[in-house]
C-alpha cells in the first residue's frame, strides 16, 4: 500500500490572519469599554468633556498598541 | 503607474499583489541612495500644497475674512482653542505652528489617498509617518528638558510615593512605554489606517472592474446567469466603492487629528509638573 503524500502547505498566511485577528480581539473590547465610559461621563458632566476626551485619546493610544503589534506583527512572521 | 496596470484575463478576477500597489520604480537617481520615485513626489507635492494653503490664507490676511482665510481659520482654530488650549493649557501656544502645520500636512498627504489620478495616500509608506513620529518623540522630549532640566528623566521614569522594590518593575516599564512605543505606536498607528484603507479601495475598484467589465467582455449567452450574477455583484462594489471613498474621507481626517491631539498629550505628559 503506498504511503499517502500530503502537499506541504504554507501556513503563514493562515498563521499572520490568526496573529492579527486575536490580537485585535482584545483591544476592541478595550476601546469599546473605554470610549462608552467616557461618553457615559460626557453625558453625565458635560462641562469636563474636554478633559474627559483628552483622557479618552490617551487610553486609546495605550490600548490600541497592542491591536498595533499584533498588526505589526502579522507582517514580520 | 494606476492600480488599473494590474491585467487580468477576461472572466478572471486579477491577482493583487501588494507589490503593485506600494512599490514604485524610481523616476530620477535609480540605483542611488537619492533614488526618486512617485512617492517622493506625493511628500514634495503634499509640503507645498500645505504651505500654498497657509500662504494663500494668512499673507494678505484681511480683517474681514473671505470664504477661503475663514476656512483655513477655523482649522488653526481648532488646533488653538480645542488641541493646545485644552491639553496643555496657555503654556502650549508655542506648539501651534508646529502642531497646524502637522496637522495640515498629514491631512493633505491621507486625502491623496481618495484623490482621483493619485489614488495613493502619502502616509502609506512607512517612511512618513516614522519621520513624523521621531519629530514628535524630539519635540516632547526637547518639551520637557526645556521645562524642568534633566530632571524630566526623573520625573519621566519614577513616580513619586512608589516603594523602592516596586520601582525595579516600574521604571523598565516606563522607560519602554515613554520612549519606545509612544513613537511606534504613532507611526503605525497612521501607516496601518492609511494602508489598510488603499487596499480595501483597490479591491473594490479591481472588483468593480473584474465583474462589470472583464466578465461581460466575453458575453454570450450560454452564460447568461453567471453573467447576470456578477454583474450585480459589481455593481454592489461599485456601490460599496462610493461608500469606502466618504469612509477614507472620515479615516483621513479622523488620523490626521489623532496624530495631532496625541502628539499635544505627550508634550503635555512633558512639562506638566511632576506630581
Amino acid at each position: 500500500m503506498d504511503p499517502i503524500i500530503v502537499d506541504p502547505v504554507d501556513l503563514t498566511p493562515l498563521a499572520q490572519a490568526l496573529v492579527y485577528g486575536l490580537a485585535a480581539i482584545g483591544p476592541a473590547l478595550g476601546i469599546g469599554y473605554l470610549v462608552g465610559k467616557a461618553i457615559e461621563s460626557m453625558a453625565r458632566q458635560p462641562e469636563t468633556a474636554g478633559m474627559l476626551r483628552t483622557t479618552m485619546f490617551l487610553g486609546i493610544a495605550f490600548v490600541e498598541a497592542l491591536a498595533l503589534f499584533g498588526f505589526v506583527l502579522a507582517f514580520i512572521i | 503607474m494606476s492600480i488599473l496596470a494590474v491585467q487580468a484575463e477576461p472572466g478572471e478576477f486579477p491577482e493583487i499583489r501588494l507589490d503593485d500597489l506600494f512599490e514604485f520604480p524610481a523616476i530620477l537617481f535609480d540605483g542611488t541612495v537619492f533614488a526618486f520615485n512617485r512617492m517622493g513626489l506625493l511628500y514634495l507635492l503634499a509640503a507645498g500644497i500645505t504651505i500654498a494653503l497657509m500662504l494663500g490664507a494668512f499673507l494678505n490676511a484681511k480683517v474681514v475674512p473671505g470664504r477661503f482665510q475663514s476656512a483655513m481659520e477655523a482649522i488653526v482654530e481648532l488646533i488653538r482653542n480645542n488641541i493646545v488650549l485644552e491639553v496643555i493649557g496657555p503654556k502650549g501656544l508655542r506648539y501651534v505652528p508646529l502642531l497646524g502645520s502637522m496637522f495640515l500636512f498629514i491631512l493633505v498627504g491621507n486625502l491623496f489617498g481618495i484623490t482621483p489620478f493619485i489614488n495613493m495616500p502619502a502616509n502609506g509608506r512607512m517612511a512618513m509617518p516614522a519621520f513624523l513620529a521621531i519629530v514628535t518623540w524630539t519635540v516632547f522630549i526637547a518639551a520637557g528638558i526645556r521645562a524642568h532640566g534633566l530632571r524630566y528623566f526623573k520625573n519621566a521614569l519614577i513616580p513619586s510615593g512608589v516603594p523602592l522594590p516596586i520601582l525595579f518593575l516600574l521604571v523598565p516599564i516606563e522607560l519602554v512605554s515613554t520612549f519606545v512605543v509612544r513613537p511606534l505606536t504613532l507611526a503605525v498607528r497612521l501607516f496601518a489606517n492609511m494602508m489598510a484603507g488603499h487596499i480595501l479601495l483597490a479591491v473594490a475598484f479591481l472588483a468593480t472592474n473584474a465583474f462589470l467589465i472583464d466578465v461581460n467582455a466575453g458575453f454570450t449567452d450560454a452564460h447568461f446567469f453567471v453573467n447576470g450574477a456578477l454583474s450585480v455583484m459589481g455593481i454592489l462594489t461599485l456601490l460599496g466603492s462610493v461608500a469606502l471613498i466618504g469612509f477614507e474621507l472620515l479615516v483621513s481626517v479622523l488620523q490626521a487629528y489623532i496624530f495631532t491631539i496625541l502628539t499635544a498629550v505627550y508634550i503635555a505628559s512633558s512639562v506638566e509638573e511632576a506630581h
